[in-house]
């Protein structure tokens, strides 16, 4: 019990929650407008690279939290040409998207860092602390410390959740998802709006990976996301499409990850074990934990406005 | 498109990524035809290369004819690695533990992993789907990441462990071994079981109405509903086929190359599989020349980077490009009716 209460259990939640948080929210930003977006995985990787090839040229972190943004949304731009103008199966794309991704990132890193890795001087995002907040005892040390793209997140999901239901352009956004027919009778590019929405999207999940890279660490190893990216989606489903609630789930895996890394320390049970548990508890969420929830009706689906 | 407009374009996508490695090759320097030529005879230049290609092959039919099984009704067994190590955990401690005549240790232990791999991706993924409507997609692989932790529990604190540093289980007995075929090299009779295997895969599919019901429900699962295929069935059988196969992948592999599993057991031939599948287009038959493109690539790859000194993730680099050429064949739908429609007007 009293490990529960232990204040590095909760802090260490966040930071592991985040970087799946912010591809939980590119998720649900892709699927509403239609899009199946298995491929948060390889876009998570490929922002990891960028953010840290970019942070360690410049020796800046915001300009390699940047680059994450636009390799992200430069492989989305891969991705949605494929699904959205060519109407390539969602799923079989973004497969391909993510072995690309594995490929590519596996390739620059052996042919540009070699087996030394890469540079030890990498800067991170820095470090921020909230004033008041931080000497609150408990809070404070969940909360108070935490390295800047934790604190954004924040900000980014609720602007992102205001304008997916309470603008006119959200409206649209999950019109083209439910009913493209519809949607585009009305007067809305499906097409353009689905591209756009699978762009934004990629360049959010290369945040995410940015968060691993050069948030968490300063350095990238090869599929160093290790499946975040689909533990993300299994958030986004897990939520009901919605980006609060992904938030609230990304946190549960973070929390599950987090247990079991306290729990190697403190407890008789096998390391291999412990390490199951965030699988465990992603599979009891789709499967056990929660009914059916609904995806939007038209997700996965081309539309041809030629029809 | 369909037939040999869908082959031209397999082709045409195969070697658009190719293009796609030589000219990664290029940007960094190198010589795109010094690395294929490396691949090449790293892949065929001897019959030594040539046993290994084969030998890498058969794993990645076998994962390749999972995948194609279960998308041929709809489903989307991302999570074949998973089986795969259930299907080696089963086959070695069947070789190890049991003491059995030679003809029938390696058919008992092959069949404890097809069972192992059956159960590993039907139960859990399988009732899920069907109770719960849980996409197959995260929960095999979900339960590819449980499988390797459960394998390194077993070898390094559990009862497969054995005494030393390596995190290792026993030898399994020389009764459960499968003969090399040409020896000196990797290849195992376990060769001999991937024609068998496609082609059983190919009579059940298009020959009997057990396989109608498969395809119909992957085609149009309502339509099937109707005709009388009943979805949990068909869902829980696909699924169970499935891995049989991906958990056969990996009894072959224990009992005819590695002879005991061990922590850096590879589970890539799973997800290398889902390439498979998808290059052959979900035929069971086509998995086999898929399989030898892709147990080329990776053994040429292993050559281009000893002798050309060129990073061998390069051919997931190539196997990424293709499968998204093969996917986003609404390109190849464009070039071949822009021509077709260029030949009509000059006709």
């Amino acid at each position: 019990m009293s490990l529960l209460l232990e204040p590095s259990l909760w802090s260490t939640t966040v930071v592991l929650g985040i970087p799946i948080a912010y591809a939980a929210l590119a998720g649900v930003l892709s699927e509403r407008a239609g899009v199946v977006n298995i491929a948060l995985e390889g876009k998570m990787l490929v922002g990891a690279f960028a953010g840290v090839a970019a942070a360690a040229v410049t020796h800046n972190p915001w300009l390699g939290v940047l680059a994450a943004f636009v390799a992200g949304a430069a492989l989305a731009a891969l991705f949605g040409w494929a699904t959205v103008y060519l109407r390539a199966d969602h799923i079989i794309a973004g497969m391909a998207i993510n072995l690309l991704a594995l490929g590519l990132t596996g390739f620059l890193f052996e042919i540009v860092y070699g087996p030394l890795g890469t540079p030890s001087n990498t800067p991170t995002v820095p470090i921020w602390t909230v004033p008041g907040l931080s000497e609150i005892p408990w809070f404070g040390e969940v909360l108070g410390r935490h390295q800047a793209l934790v604190f954004l997140f924040v900000p980014l999901a609720l602007a992102i959740g205001w304008m997916l239901f309470r603008t006119p352009l959200g409206l649209r956004w999950r019109a083209v998802g439910e009913f493209p027919r519809a949607a585009d009778a009305a007067g809305v590019g499906v097409l353009r709006l689905k591209f756009g929405a699978v762009l934004l999207a990629g360049g959010i999940a290369g945040l995410g990976g940015a968060d691993v890279s050069i948030g968490i660490l300063n350095a990238f190893s090869p599929n160093m996301t290790a499946g975040r990216g689909y533990i993300a989606l299994a958030a986004v489903i897990f939520s009901g499409w919605r980006p609060g609630r992904a938030f609230g789930a990304a946190l549960l895996f973070g929390f599950a990850t987090a247990l079991s890394y306290q729990l190697q320390g403190a407890s008789p049970f096998p390391k291999n074990l412990l390490l199951m548990l965030p699988y465990v508890v992603t599979l009891l969420a789709l499967a056990g934990l929660v009914g059916r929830t609904s995806p939007p009706a038209a997700i996965g689906e081309h539309y041809d406005p030629g029809r | 498109m369909s037939g040999w407009r869908s082959l031209a374009w397999t082709v045409t996508a195969i070697g658009l990524g190719f293009a796609v490695g030589g000219v990664l090759v290029a940007a960094f320097g190198h010589d795109p035809w010094l690395a294929l030529t490396m691949m090449l005879s790293g892949a065929f230049g001897s019959s030594f290369d040539f046993a290994t290609t084969l030998a890498s092959s058969i794993p990645l039919a076998l994962t390749g004819l999972a995948v194609a099984l279960a998308f041929q009704a709809g489903l989307f067994n991302i999570g074949a690695s998973g089986q795969f190590w259930l299907g080696a955990i089963a086959a070695t401690w069947v070789g190890y533990s049991l003491p059995l005549p030679a003809l029938v240790h390696p058919v008992v232990a092959l069949l404890a992993a097809m069972l192992a791999g059956a159960l590993w991706a039907a139960v859990i993924p399988g009732l899920a789907k069907v109770h719960r409507g849980a996409h197959e997609v995260i929960t095999t692989l979900m339960l590819t990441y449980i499988a390797v932790e459960l394998g390194h529990f077993l070898l390094e604190k559990g009862p497969m462990m054995t005494p030393g540093f390596n995190p290792e289980s026993p030898k399994i007995l020389e009764s459960a071994h499968l003969p090399t075929l040409v020896s000196g090299t990797q290849l195992s009779a376990g060769l001999l079981l991937v024609p068998l295997c496609a082609g059983v895969g190919w009579l059940l599919l298009f020959r009997t109405p057990l396989g109608f019901g498969l395809r119909m429900t992957g085609h149009n699962p309502r339509a099937a509903r109707y005709a009388g295929v009943s979805p949990t069935a068909a869902t829980l059988l696909a699924l169970a086929l499935s891995g049989a196969f991906a958990g056969l992948a990996g009894g072959i592999l224990i009992l005819g190359v590695e002879h005991r599993l061990h922590n850096s057991f590879d589970v890539s031939y799973g997800f290398t599989g889902i390439v498979v599948a998808l290059l052959a287009r979900n035929h069971p038959i086509g998995v086999i020349p898929a399989a030898l493109l892709f147990g080329a690539l990776d053994n040429g790859a292993q050559a281009m980077q000893i002798f050309a000194e060129i990073p061998a993730n390069l051919t997931e680099v190539i196997k990424g490009s293709i499968i998204f050429f093969v996917a986003a064949e609404g390109l190849g739908r464009w070039l071949f009716e822009r021509r077709t429609r260029l030949e009509g007007v000059g006709a």
